[in-house]
């Protein structure tokens, strides 16, 4: 296990280098942000001065290593749009981005696991039909144009919800949280909902799915034979055992949600890392645009990581097919 | 593409005369009525699509025939010279949507075809490479086809364009790099089950080119769940293309995609003024919807383990 744990780590240090190296060439080697930084007036003297101020007239090489060296120490290098520290940047803007992907997975299971379990428990009724049709619409619906649809009819015809924006935050253990005041949970339920519609689609296949397989296992022919009333037997066996399966996916798609936030933050105006991303690249303010990437491949890498090492702690089978 | 010589060969009922695969594949894919539906809506979008030039009420493109007089009119309004309605409203620019949508859908399905096809080639070479030789070559292919799925699709695509830059060509390099380990994992699995067959052993004692075997023994006997992944493919590449285009990250504004159009619509849209974003985004909806119904029939008919 122990030697396993190591191969894993290493493997994953060497992918993180590799995308460093991907990244920063990636981003630095396109484009000139002389370019785009230093106005069009300036003359030889200050053009010269603000490009050795952000170490442009070093070799790639040399950039590359003191941005490897500084991102060691934690420093990715200052945004050149904000001038602040692009890591603080980012880091600021997390909450918000969690904020709205927990919410997204809230809503998704909230939604998913009653329509799913419906769906399962009267495969061939009309009222399932229509669940699974809606899901295959869930999966086929561009997440950005829902999100405008949102805003026509709550914001726009309706006039129930704000269209963008976070709202007014309250700040508990130094971080600011918009879903603890009523005007921000206004805010937040119309781009959690936006975000969480694949994921719903995603929970009521898989509870479907769990719940035809479940009620079909032995427990359960033994649970109805002992006389337990049919509601029993659903919440409690059925519902428990599917229960499983669905969290874990769900756990495992919050990388996947993260990601994605980055359309329905620009939706919704909502003030986080996506929205960030996004307009940093349109200005290429390069050092965000690297700091955000790493921290994104960081996070897959964790998050895979801990996956990988969860199943071969649980699944003997995975460990030795490694070594 | 298989869906458009699918479609081709659609008017049966006459008397089958002898049972070929295809045949048969077609007369199992008639049996879901869904998704004859989607192949014939699929059909209308590709031919709208082709001959948007000719059909089109407006070019909008050429900046000769528009007025900006007529920016944000409703739908149904006649223009300002009295010669033609706007059935679908114009946008900012006094653009006719309903042509905007219809060239819309020719870069759209071109982006998303094209580069569902050229990752599919990519994919696939790789895939069948993989399961053909073993060994190392099989281990690095594979771990570059973990790699590559264990990134979400819009994230390493927001990368390669933040590389990249804007472009249609651009968009589609992306496109490929993001899809091409879903071929590859694809093939793969049925390419390691088909060579240990009998009739690739006989391929090889023939002395046959190495090329040969994969190529024209092996790529044969992999197709159908191929065709399946990429149908889909189709479907999500386009999806994709929306997506980028609409965060300002993929066509160029001179050449709008249905979701640049959507996009455009954005602003607008505070103000009440529904129908620049409406209309892209419908046609939008109905292509990625009606693909993947077809894309769903296909892998119910040539999944072995659901054969009655």
């Amino acid at each position: 296990m122990a030697v396993y744990l190591l191969r894993r780590l290493l493997q994953s240090a060497l992918v993180m280098l590799a995308m460093s190296v991907i990244v920063f060439i990636g981003v630095y080697a396109i484009g000139d942000p002389v370019e785009i930084l230093i106005s069009p007036d300036a003359d030889q003297m200050e053009r010269e001065r603000a490009i050795k101020a952000l170490g442009l007239d070093l070799p790639l090489w040399m950039q590359y290593l003191s941005f490897l060296g500084n991102a060691l120490r934690g420093d990715l290098g200052r945004s050149f749009v904000f001038n602040e520290p692009a890591l603080q940047l980012i880091l600021q803007r997390m909450p918000a981005t969690l904020e709205l992907a927990f919410g997204a997975m809230f809503i998704a299971l909230l939604i998913g696991l009653p329509l799913g379990l419906y769906a399962g428990l009267k495969p061939n009724s009309t009222g399932s039909k229509l669940v699974m049709a809606g899901s295959i619409l869930g999966f086929s619906l561009p997440t950005f144009w829902v999100g405008l649809m949102l805003i026509m009819v709550f914001a726009v015809q309706l006039g129930w919800l704000p269209s963008t924006g976070r709202g007014p935050t309250v700040e508990v253990l130094g971080l600011r949280w918009s879903f603890l005041t009523w005007d921000g949970l206004r805010h937040l339920a119309m781009p959690a909902l936006n975000l969480a519609l694949f994921k719903i689609s995603l929970v009521i296949r898989l509870t479907r799915a769990g719940v035809r397989e479940t009620m079909l296992m032995d427990y359960v022919k033994f649970a109805r034979a002992k006389g337990l009333s049919p509601a029993r037997v659903t919440y409690v066996h059925v519902f428990k055992n599917i229960l499983i399966p669905v969290v874990t996916v769900v756990g495992l798609e919050l990388g996947s949600t993260i990601a994605f936030s980055v359309v329905t933050e620009s939706v919704f105006a909502w003030p986080g890392m996506g929205k960030l991303i996004i307009d940093s690249i349109n200005v290429l303010d390069r050092p965000v645009i690297v700091a955000y990437l790493m921290i994104i491949v960081l996070m897959f890498i964790t998050i895979n990581l801990l996956v990988d090492l969860a199943y071969s702690a649980l699944d003997p089978r995975v460990r030795l097919e490694n070594k | 593409m298989s869906a458009s010589t699918a479609e081709t060969a659609v008017p049966p009922a006459k008397a089958p005369k002898v049972e070929t695969p295809f045949r048969r594949f077609v007369s199992e894919f008639c049996e879901s009525k869904l998704a004859l539906v989607g192949l014939i809506v699929f059909a209308i979008i590709v031919f709208i699509a082709v001959f948007a030039p000719f059909l089109s009420p407006q070019n909008p493109y050429d900046l000769a025939q528009l007025d900006i007089m007529d920016g944000r009119l409703e739908p149904g309004t006649r223009d300002g010279a009295d010669t033609m309605t706007y059935w679908l409203g114009t946008d900012d620019q006094g653009r006719d949507m309903l042509s905007g949508i219809m060239y819309g859908l020719r870069i759209s399905l071109m982006v998303g075809a094209g580069s569902a096809i050229i990752a599919c080639a990519v994919g696939a070479s790789l895939g069948l490479l993989a399961a053909y030789a073993g060994g190392r070559t099989d281990t690095v292919i594979m771990r570059l086809v973990d790699l590559q799925l264990s990134f979400p699709t819009i994230l390493a695509a927001l990368m390669i364009l933040a590389f990249l830059g804007k472009g249609i060509f651009n968009v589609v390099i992306a496109l490929v790099i993001v899809e091409w380990a879903y071929y590859a994992r694809t093939v793969r699995g049925t390419a390691l089950v088909e060579r240990r067959r009998e009739y690739i052993e006989a391929a090889q004692c023939l002395a046959l080119p190495t090329r040969r075997v994969i190529f024209r023994h092996l790529l044969p006997n992999c197709l159908p769940p191929l065709i399946v992944v990429a149908t889909m493919q189709i479907a999500r590449a386009i999806a994709l293309e929306a997506t980028l285009s609409f965060l300002g990250l993929g066509v160029p504004i001179t050449e709008p995609s249905l979701g640049l159009l959507i996009s455009n619509g954005y602003e607008y849209m505070l103000s009440g003024k529904y129908w620049i974003s409406f209309y892209p985004g419908i046609a939008l909806l109905v292509t990625i919807v009606s693909i993947n119904l077809v894309g769903d029939q296909m892998r119910d008919v040539l999944n072995p383990r659901l054969k009655k």
